[in-house]
């Protein structure tokens, strides 16, 4: 009995110790949460994006070292004159993954991109209503503009735009524009099983799907056949044997189980355990500028919001310095300009107005409010880069706005629930923001801040505010193709809004990883979503 | 006959059950056909089309009938998120929860029962207000904060356990049976057991603790009410040693109210299981439940708390049933 519980022991100790020294080839990441779908068309979170980008191509892609649009399937593109053509020269010789269910007879050619598109765009197309047939990606930064999508060749595409679109190229970089196969789909088609469509994938990137348990893990396995191998690009090629994403929703548990060994990468670590993470020797704490906004919005549906002297009372009457060195934990300085400093655009010469509660007293005497008002602060209730702690923040500008006289109330809901409710309006002053997708830099100014011709607010502009001036500039920038135009366009549009104060902007922090000295060659990407191709294990 | 009785008692319970899960939908705020559904933006004829299909066209008292023919065919609902059944999901995911709730109830059995038992024998001896003060401490321990405290120590500084999850990344095999030891096991690889039986020690520690710390208070509490019957001083008096005096004597009769507080532990299990699971990312249905709440899946939140709460019906008629094996009394 002694001897067993001996030997016991001894391979409970043997299996502690080897669990670390995952066998070579298998790279493993502790990520967030699992994929909400397997289809890249049906969602554009961050979570199912980092899944989907190691199995889909786009046409093209995010050069992240200069965040240029680079060829994927697509080698080679024009654009006629008026700007509202382009054609896109196909990748010949690139070859479809298979399953259980479906092998592929043929490589990817126009039929794929037809396909792919026809889904999003045609009501009538059989696969448009399967899986909830919710396009968000492809209906907010594309579905407006998108005359047609048409076949010149087995290898020759063209899109056609109703309007001059100078951000078409990123956004077909963006991952809902991934590419389906169109076999595959006619197999489910016949087979009756079109879901499988989206839930058993079948892409053309470096790696395949192996298995997926929800919640749990996602199982990759290297396809050899992708294009990038066949063209010798390390950068495109699977180069382990196999990467398993262990879905761990625990930020602190992501960090524990990358300090063990368990996971070679690990995302989205707190800025609380930086530290920790900075004096181990097994792994490394990379900082990556993200390209990510977040506001705190005024809400113009309010009257007393629309009034700039409220607004400026409130912004100056902010210790936005004192909230970015508490709540960004020194990784952040404060700002006005909307385009991130790792975009070409940023307005590097707007100041962030000082702090003066003294001023703000008096503008909101001017305003009427001598005596303050009571108003409800949403607080973000997710870490973003744009907004590491909401609560906090949410507490910083209640105490500091009550030396102003006006009361806060803090508000906050779930995730999904607030996102919803803020889209309805329903927030007085609330925190908001996003993430860049695909290197252009008018997305975020264009969904969070810009209205329609019609005065119409984008769905994530929750303040609804509308100043011609803004979207008039945004529209010309969107209509040029002069680079330095372009450039000039959007500092205006940033001193536009630091004029307006229709918010008060944010900071934005580095997203942290954790990588083990073991793995070489993964590079965070600061848009968009990081590859595993190219990665190795030393 | 009482057999009969304790059955007809669970009738209304399960009556009640079904109700209180099928207003869940309807009385929380918002249009309950798209959260049925999970569609958010639908057409006036998609909509009439679903609330028709759903049988939201239907009076209250029929959609519930409705409801329950279905409950009783095993109809649990669909997912939103996998568009699977819930049950068949349920069926999946609860090996794990059974597995990691059969090794903490064995710690907690295996060490309460003998803690429990030395600090009755040893009444107000340094090791019974040890014990007890321990799980006082074990009892009022806030499991998230317990678990995370443990992953540190053990895993992070002395690096002897894993942190999380079922089995190492490096092995991969299909699952069988769905519990990870037997599947590990069966699929031959060389470390793959020992691997599965590491990751289930400090889950099982953590929500074997509550459990634990019950069960050495209860067991305490029923030894010292049978030392000090008559029978107990009678053995005593004959000469029997103490060791079978305790053993034979006061400990099977001092296990009869042990056997019900280890059954209704059984809820507090799989109520712990929410957090642990949550903790140490346990793919059971605690973790499950959590997961579905921030993704909200209502029909899985709904089939998943109905089924649960048959499963607590069920664990405590069991329980009662032993219970009147084990008590010769109530026959």
């Amino acid at each position: 009995m002694k001897k067993g519980m001996g030997r016991l022991t001894a391979a409970l100790v043997l299996s502690v110790a080897t669990a670390g020294m995952a066998n070579a080839s298998v790279l493993t990441m502790c990520t967030e949460g699992s994929p909400e779908i397997f289809n890249p068309q049906l969602s554009n979170n961050g979570v199912t994006a980092n899944v989907l980008s190691q199995i889909y191509d786009n046409l093209v892609s995010v050069r992240q070292a200069d965040l240029s649009i680079e060829p994927a399937l697509a080698e080679s593109w024009d654009v006629s004159e008026d700007g509202k053509v382009y054609t896109f020269h196909l990748r010949q010789g690139v070859n479809w993954q298979g399953n259980a269910d479906f092998t592929p007879t043929r490589q990817f050619n126009a039929d794929d991109v037809i396909f792919s598109f026809a889904r999003m765009m045609d009501k009538a197309h059989p696969f448009h209503e399967v899986s909830g047939g919710a396009y968000i990606g492809f209906v907010n930064k594309l579905g407006d503009n998108l005359e047609s999508v048409e076949r010149i060749d087995d290898y020759t595409v063209s899109f056609t735009l109703k309007r001059r679109d100078a951000t078409f190229l990123g956004v077909m970089a963006f991952q809902p524009m991934g590419i389906i196969s169109a076999e595959y789909g006619d197999a489910m088609q016949a087979a009756g099983t079109l879901e499988k469509l989206d839930r058993e994938p079948i892409g053309t990137g470096p790696f395949q799907l192996e298995h997926f348990q929800q919640d749990a893990q996602v199982r990759l396995k290297a396809f050899h056949d992708t294009w990038g191998e066949a063209a010798g690009r390390a950068d495109k090629s699977p180069l382990v044997d196999t990467v398993v994403m262990l879905i761990t929703p625990d930020a602190s548990t992501r960090v524990q189980r990358a300090l063990a060994g368990e996971c070679h990468i690990a995302l989205y670590p707190n800025l609380a355990d930086a530290d920790i993470l900075r004096q181990s020797d097994k792994v490394e704490l990379v900082e990556t500028a993200t390209a990510s906004t977040g506001f705190l919005t005024f809400n113009f549906r309010e009257e007393r919001y629309q009034d700039a002297r409220v607004r400026e009372a409130l912004t100056i009457g902010l210790d936005i310095g004192r909230l970015t060195d508490v709540v960004y934990q020194g990784v952040a300085e404060p700002t006005v300009a909307i385009i991130p400093s790792s975009f070409w655009g940023h307005n590097a010469d707007l100041e962030v107005p000082a702090y003066d509660p003294e001023r703000a007293k008096e503008l909101l005497a001017e305003a009427g409010f001598a005596d303050g008002f009571e108003t409800d602060v949403w607080a973000l209730p997710v870490v973003r880069p744009y907004m590491p702690n909401g609560r906090r923040a949410a507490e910083m500008i209640q105490e500091d706005w009550a030396k102003l006289g006006v009361k806060v109330n803090i508000v906050t809901y779930e995730w999904a629930e607030y996102i919803e409710r803020a889209r309805n309006g329903e927030g007085q002053v609330a925190m908001f923001g996003g993430i860049w997708d695909y290197p252009d830099p008018s997305q975020i100014p264009n969904s969070y801040l810009s209205c329609d011709i019609n005065g119409k607010p984008s769905p994530s502009n929750i303040g609804a505010w509308c100043n011609d001036e803004y979207n008039a500039i945004l529209r010309a920038a969107s209509e040029s193709t002069d680079h330095a135009e372009r450039e000039a366009l959007y500092k205006e549009l940033q001193a536009v809004f630091a004029r307006e104060k229709p918010a008060v902007a944010f900071a934005s922090a580095p997203t942290l990883t954790v990588i083990s000295t073991a793995v070489d060659g993964y590079h965070p990407a600061s848009v968009g979503t990081s590859s595993l191709a190219g990665v190795t294990l030393k | 006959m009482t057999i009969l009785r304790r059955f007809v008692v669970l009738v209304p319970t399960f009556i009640g059950v079904t109700i209180a899960a099928f207003l869940f939908i309807r009385l929380l705020p918002g249009d309950p056909i798209l959260m049925m559904s999970g569609e958010r933006a639908l057409t006036a004829e998609q909509h009439a089309e679903l609330a028709r299909k759903l049988g939201f066209d239907q009076p209250l008292v029929m959609q519930y009938l409705n409801y329950l023919t279905g409950v009783l065919r095993g109809d649990f609902g669909t997912s939103i998120s996998t568009r699977e059944p819930v049950l068949t999901i349920f069926f999946r995911l609860f090996p794990a929860t059974l597995e990691l709730a059969v090794c903490a109830l064995s710690i907690a059995v295996l060490l309460g029962v003998p803690f429990g038992i030395i600090a009755a024998v040893k009444k107000g001896s340094f090791w019974d207000q040890s014990i007890m003060g321990t799980a006082l401490v074990g009892y009022s321990m806030p499991i998230f904060w317990w678990g995370l405290l443990l992953i540190v120590v053990f895993s992070g500084m002395l690096g002897w356990t894993p942190v999380s999850g079922r089995l190492s990344a490096i092995y991969y095999f299909p699952q069988i049976t769905g519990f990870m030891v037997i599947d590990a096991a069966l699929s031959g690889q060389e470390g793959a057991l020992a691997s599965a039986l590491s990751h289930l020690i400090l889950p099982s520690l953590v929500l074997g603790t509550i459990p634990l710390a019950v069960i050495a208070r209860q067991t305490r509490s029923a030894m010292l009410e049978v030392l000090g019957e008559d029978y107990v001083r009678t053995a005593r008096a004959k000469g029997l040693g103490g060791f079978r005096v305790i053993a034979v004597h006061a400990l099977r009769n001092a296990l009869i109210p042990v056997i019900t507080t280890v059954g209704l532990q059984l809820g507090v299990l799989l109520g712990g299981a929410i957090l642990t699971e949550t903790i140490f990312s346990w793919p059971g249905i605690g973790k499950w439940l959590v997961d579905s709440v921030s993704r909200r899946d209502y029909p899985v939140i709904q089939g998943a708390l109905l089924i649960i709460s048959m499963l607590v019906m069920a664990v405590n008629l069991i329980v009662d049933l032993l219970y009147r094996l084990a008590n010769p009394r109530l026959r």
